[in-house]
């Protein structure tokens, strides 16, 4: 976790990768660039996160954790009840 | 690990100090991810846009950044982490020797494992057998 100073209001973070705005469509054959998808065997899509660790606030970013073993773990809600 | 949900870091922290300190000792140790926008979610298939929140799904990711294990539940069950665990133990067994073995259903550490190749195809039976 990088340490941030903490504000109000800030950057919900999200993916690094985005999909490319449909705006952006070209007319030629260039590729347009889809956002990543999660599938086993397949690159874990990259995110950065605001976040709370040990006292702290600051930002986490998956592909920081690179040589190790992750588990990426979602959930409801906290204060949910399972 | 990272665990992500979509309520603010600021909703983490009370959480933490209220209630998960009191059940785990010192409290959270890892980063609790905010997910606000869902964006992180849906590129893992687990965000319930009709709900505004993200649903149990657990991703195991190995050291080159590459999903090898998920599981995705709805709501109103919980986990069991002894599972993932195996399977994290398994996973590492399978990169310490290269991809030459691989385990068996309900492999665990100390268990037999499988080199496949000629020999192996159609003769599984004789060096694994289902746990009773």
């Amino acid at each position: 976790m990088s340490e941030q100073p903490v504000k109000c209001v800030q950057p919900a973070g999200g993916l690094v990768e985005k999909a490319a705005p449909a705006a952006a469509a070209p007319e030629t054959k260039q590729e347009v660039k889809m956002a990543p998808l999660a599938r086993v065997g397949k690159p874990a899509p990259d995110f950065v996160a605001n976040c709370y660790k040990g006292g702290k606030f600051g930002k986490v970013k998956l592909s920081d954790f690179r040589g190790h073993w992750v588990m990426v773990c979602f959930y409801p809600g906290d204060f949910t009840f399972v | 690990m990272i665990s992500l949900s979509t309520d603010s870091q600021f909703s983490h922290k009370i959480w933490n100090e209220t209630e998960l300190s009191k059940m785990v000792e010192g409290g959270i140790p890892w980063a609790m991810g905010s997910d606000q926008t869902g964006a992180i979610g849906t590129a893992y298939g687990v965000h319930d846009e009709e709900a505004g929140v993200n649903i149990r799904g657990r991703f195991l990711v190995d050291p080159d950044g590459v999903i090898v294990a998920m599981e995705v539940m709805t709501p109103p069950v919980g986990r069991n982490i002894n599972e993932f665990i195996r399977q994290v133990k398994a996973y590492q067994h399978v990169r310490a020797t290269g991809g030459a073995e691989v385990m068996p259903a309900d492999w665990h550490p100390g268990d037999p494992t499988l080199k496949p190749g000629p020999d192996l195809v159609g003769n599984v039976w004789k060096v694994w057998k289902p746990k009773k």
